[in-house]
């Protein structure tokens, strides 16, 4: 290796991290009831990140504070830059657009069949109207979630697995660049769970996508993590890699861990 | 997720208000935004008009006959029976087959439309159309609420139609009186302002109950318990409206008409 090769080598290593989501000092209360107390984080370009905690922790509120669903009381929160409570409503739909949300329920349109539940976004968000590009999409995306055999099925007709499937396929098939996935295996057997984890193992590196997974499942965090964040009590009590966390010795997070 | 703003006592309801102007005003930036959902409000009119004809139809026919039945004694006591024609296609048309009409289905369709779009609400779905960035008031409400506006009408109308029909029966049970005759009765005593008044407040009656409806269920709360709470009282709401709807419209149509 020559010189200037080893210089560029390592000025490629130390090129910064593109930060995709950015939240700084973000706070949000019902009524009196405070959910998030000051939280920050960031989300790199093509990291997995693992929000753990418990029911009520204020997860999921995160989440739909980061798409505009709800509004903070205080902080930033920025994606790809732009402060997502100052947005026009245009703006706000097509940096909607750049994000996919995994609902836990995987809240599939249940008066449409699964083809139409992927044509949807298709045809009335990216106004797409040739029925060939439109079939590649939802073939290509049902493919890869493995339910091709479920395309003309009703959402009633599925189980809870092929429902999140169909919903993150959904999801998927107007090529996101950001995945937020709430409480993806959860209601879920394990073996089920498995794979929809392995499932966005394969979707982060085919799509190149950059994820915040919210979940309490911890098999769902080893396998699908680069970093995990515990939010506990509205606030992010630790952070690390799974293995960094599961040897700590903090008792919170070996409460988590299920280590005493 | 909607934003849950927990507020106290009278501001509650000045926010609702808000929200309900706010609502409507989405409602018409929608209509005229283009992208109309043609097969959408089809499927619409089809749920809305078609699967209500048999519970419109019936409840008129029975009206028509109960209405003659009860008329009959006192009008052949007054020595006019040969008027019950007359005065039935009068009552009928002008006001008794709407607001009947109106109420059930304000019943029928209000609830279901509320209780559909609430478990929607309940289940993510609307979320979900939301952060995809596709508009659900152009999907969901602008269809419901112009299928509503449309077919109540037509459902007005027919249902007059089969009342007047439920009346020649029920006067055919004590006396005899022809189709025809029972007909051009009633055709030659009902004018331009009894017909006209009549279908324009239908329109406004379908407009309140798709309103109503959509506005219930978009603005329902989480858990199971408030897709019941979204239909009961869309249909309450909706009911009330129609009664007032009917008042103004009784008003503007004796300062035009009468």
């Amino acid at each position: 290796m020559t010189e200037e090769e080893t210089i560029t080598k390592k000025q490629a290593s130390k090129k910064p991290k593109e930060v995709v989501i950015a939240i700084k000092g973000l706070e949000k209360s019902f009524g009196d009831n405070q959910v998030l107390k000051n939280i920050s984080l960031e989300l790199d370009k093509g990291e997995n990140l693992v929000i753990l905690g418990r029911s009520g922790s204020g997860k999921s509120v995160t989440i739909e504070c980061i798409v505009g669903l709800l509004q903070p009381d205080a902080g930033s929160v920025k994606v790809f830059g732009e402060e997502v409570a100052g947005l026009t409503e245009k703006a706000l739909k097509d940096l909607r657009l750049r994000i996919g949300f995994l609902f836990q329920s995987g809240a599939l349109y249940d008066s449409m069949t699964v083809r139409e539940n992927m044509e949807f976004p298709l045809t009335r968000v990216l106004k797409i109207k040739d029925q060939g590009e439109i079939d590649k999409r939802v073939a290509a995306v049902l493919e890869a979630v493995g339910l091709s055999d479920a395309v003309d099925k009703m959402p009633s007709d599925l189980s809870g697995g092929m429902r999140k499937r169909a919903g993150l396929a959904r999801t998927l098939v107007v090529d996101p660049e950001i995945m937020l996935y709430d409480e993806p295996t959860t209601g879920l057997d394990p073996i089920t769970s498995r794979e929809i984890s392995e499932l966005i193992i394969s979707i982060q590196k085919r799509n190149k996508t950059s994820s915040i997974i919210i979940t309490h499942d911890l098999e769902c965090a080893r396998i699908a993590s680069d970093r995990v964040l515990i939010l506990t009590d509205g606030q992010f009590s630790k952070e690390g890699t799974y293995d960094e966390l599961l040897k700590s010795k903090d008792k919170n997070v070996a409460s988590y861990f299920n280590i005493s | 997720m909607a934003e849950e703003i927990i507020i106290p006592g009278y501001k509650r309801w000045l926010v609702s208000i808000g929200d309900q102007v706010g609502f409507l005003m989405g409602f018409f930036r929608n209509l005229f935004a283009g992208g109309f959902e043609w097969s959408e409000f089809v499927r619409q009119c089809y749920e809305i008009g078609y699967r209500s004809i048999l519970l419109v139809g019936i409840t008129s026919f029975i009206m028509g006959v109960v209405l003659i039945l009860q008329l009959r004694p006192t009008m052949v006591a007054f020595g006019e029976a040969s008027m019950l024609p007359k005065t039935l296609a009068v009552s009928f048309v002008r006001e008794i087959g709407p607001v009947i009409i109106g109420i059930i289905c304000a019943g029928k369709i209000a609830s279901s439309i509320g209780a559909e779009l609430g478990s929607m609400k309940v289940t993510e779905q609307l979320d979900a159309m939301e952060v995809s960035g596709a508009n659900a008031v152009q999907y969901l409400v602008v269809p419901r609420i112009l299928a509503t506006s449309i077919m109540l009408p037509v459902l007005a109308i027919l249902g007059d139609l089969i009342g007047l029909f439920g009346g020649f029966l029920a006067l055919n049970l004590r006396d005899v009186i022809s189709f025809k005759l029972y007909f051009t009765k009633v055709i030659a005593s009902l004018d331009f302002s009894d017909l006209l008044p009549a279908l324009v407040k239908t329109i406004f009656f379908g407009f309140a109950i798709g309103f109503v409806g959509c506005y219930k269920g978009f603005t329902s709360n989480r858990g199971t318990e408030s897709v019941g709470i979204a239909a009961n009282t869309a249909v309450v709401t909706a009911s009330l409206w129609i009664f007032i709807i009917d008042a103004i419209a009784v008003q503007i149509t004796s300062l035009l008409f009468y």
